[in-house]
């Protein structure tokens, strides 16, 4: 075998693709296709809460297209951190979906999951042993954190992956995986180098977002071989130069030239880019260094609590230019109005007042360097965090009669501070990331659990893993 | 004298996962690109001046191939904390597109 041809759909599933493109795309016969399902880039709520950031309907529309394809070509299909968070709950919906199409569809797949959700037991344990170490920067990691987590996830690397297709599946829906390891996974298997599969991968993940020109979602092609691998999309309007393929690295990367793995570190110093063509670029050089020891990432969200909100802006230069004391007197006001409603009930350290003022620093918050207020207008957004729902709506009442009727020297009589275009609103709860850690684990598999079905339209039947 | 947003094709500003910011400032032709790289006015300790951050808080990366100069800090809140503003980090860069290029 002398080179692997991949197709990456999308960037996300449920992100969205051109037909055209995918079509073009299975016709140059891709050995597999790849797609990342997750992030943690919608934030900490979709670990937490088991939701998807991306609709159910618009999954299903991807899922159901390179299912489809996949199953035409007779090659195998991989999925990384299904439903956003890739936790056992998220797992579970994909799986349903990919049940859904089969029977609809009238398909016969052999299908894996591998779960990513982290025995809470199983963590302990490992911490307890001096196995899980700190990444900069990490928040306070103990076994409280561990009960207190909603949902902790790995995120594997390649191995899980060649697991399940050496076990023979053609459809393997995992949960939390590293982006890249869904589609480096099979050329390591094939034997070809690491340093070119991870590079490969790294730009495959986020579908055609390593183009010039970018409009949509869509899809990215590569060719991995013995020296280098190259790239290209295949909507023939889209452009890969070396300057855009060597600028993916950047993206929501902390080092664009060293990118972690659970089994080394991929190293881009040495890369070199080329134009094969006007459309395609050839990528050499990318090395492989293998690390001491494996790691696992792990990916934790707990409750913050139920969150109530109120909108409201300022138009009065009297309370502009005092809007820092005006804030600090208004906190005052709102702590001893809970601690007269709640009285013990309600610690002063239980529950959260946050203002944010938009006009002043609302968007950058510490990091804003301009410190005088320009505007004639601010808007305020005021949010109470609390243990329970009811709580939170009671303090964001509270916090509104308050900030309503706030006093200033500048005037006598009571004044109407707030111009508030709605009444309070309840979010409902809310979700930290808690955890910046890698675990040591005795192998790559003892974190991923896999189970194999063997679906036949619209049956399936659980086989032995 | 010219600023740098006027120079760069992209200043952007974006998560590098949950507890860090990553910025990425990047040029169309090599030309302008060595010429910023060059100045001196781009470096690890004025972009921490500009986000009030000790130089050592700061990643910096200078990415020939790409044309762009690149760095990371920490979040001051973590991505979706309480208190962070920013879910996706992605108007960070601000402070970054008025730095004078000589």
């Amino acid at each position: 075998m002398d080179e692997i041809r991949i197709l990456s759909p999308t960037g996300v599933c449920g992100s969205g693709f051109l037909e055209s493109s995918f079509e073009a795309a299975l016709a140059q016969q891709p050995h597999f296709i790849g797609c990342d399902a997750g992030s943690t880039d919608p934030g900490p709520e979709y670990l937490g809460s088991g939701r998807t950031a991306f609709p159910k309907d618009a999954i299903r529309r991807d899922l159901r297209l390179m299912l489809l394809g996949a199953r035409r070509l007779g090659i195998p299909l991989l999925i990384g951190s299904a439903g956003t968070g890739g936790n056992d709950l998220q797992l579970g919906l994909m799986h349903k979906l990919v049940c859904e199409i089969a029977a609809a569809e009238r398909l016969e797949l052999h299908l894996a999951l591998i779960h990513a959700e982290q025995d809470k037991a199983y963590l302990k344990r490992r911490l307890r042993e001096g196995r899980v170490k700190p990444l900069a920067p990490a928040p306070h990691f103990d076994e409280k954190v561990i009960d207190r987590s909603a949902h902790i996830v790995g995120m594997m690397g390649a191995e899980p992956f060649q697991r399940a297709l050496e076990a023979g599946a053609d459809v393997i829906i995992a949960g939390r995986a590293s982006d890249t390891a869904i589609f480096a996974a099979l050329p390591i298997l094939r034997g070809f180098p690491e340093g070119i599969a991870w590079h490969a991968a790294k730009i495959l993940e986020c579908g055609a977002a390593a183009v010039v020109n970018r409009r949509t979602p869509d899809c990215m092609f590569a060719w991995v071989r013995k020296d280098h691998f190259a790239v290209e999309a295949p909507d023939p309007t889209l452009t890969c130069t070396p300057q855009s393929i060597a600028s993916h690295s950047l993206y929501e990367n902390a080092d664009p030239f060293r990118l972690v793995e659970c089994s080394g570190t991929l190293d881009l110093t040495e890369s070199r880019y080329e134009a094969l063509t006007e459309r395609a670029v050839k990528v050499s050089g990318s090395r492989f260094i293998p690390a001491e020891r494996y790691t696992v990432k792990l990916e934790g969200a707990e409750r913050a609590g139920y969150q109530s909100i109120l909108i409201g802006s300022i138009r009065d230069p009297y309370i502009i230019r005092q809007i820092d004391d005006w804030i600090a007197r208004l906190k005052e006001r709102i702590a001893s109005r809970v601690r007269m409603v709640y009285g013990t009930k309600l610690g002063d350290g239980d529950y959260l007042v946050h203002i944010r003022v938009y006009g002043k620093d609302g968007t950058m918050g510490p990091l804003e360097p301009v410190k005088e207020i320009r505007a004639h207008e601010l808007c305020l957004v005021f949010e109470a965090t609390a243990p329970t729902q009811e709580m939170a709506s009671t303090i964001a009442g509270i916090i509104r009669h308050q900030a309503l009727h706030l006093p200033i020297p500048e005037w006598s009589g009571l004044i109407t501070a707030v111009a508030c275009p709605y009444n309070p609103i309840d979010r409902g709860a809310v979700y930290r990331f808690n955890v910046n850690h890698v675990v040591e684990p005795d192998d790559p598999f003892e974190m991923f659990p896999m189970d194999l079905y063997e679906v036949k339209r619209d049956a399936q039947r659980r086989l032995a893993a | 004298m010219t600023v740098l947003a006027e120079l760069a094709r992209l200043i952007r500003s974006k998560n590098a996962g949950p507890f860090e910011l990553t910025f990425d400032i990047m040029f169309d032709d090599v030309h302008t690109y060595e010429r910023v790289k060059n100045s001196g006015a781009v470096t690890r300790e004025v972009i921490a001046r500009r986000y009030g951050l000790k130089p050592e808080e700061v990643k910096f990366f200078l990415c020939d191939h790409a044309l762009a100069i690149k760095a990371s800090i920490p979040r001051p809140y973590f991505q979706g904390d309480p208190r962070d503003s920013d879910g996706h980090g992605g108007q960070q860069y601000a402070p970054l597109m008025d730095i004078d290029i000589p």
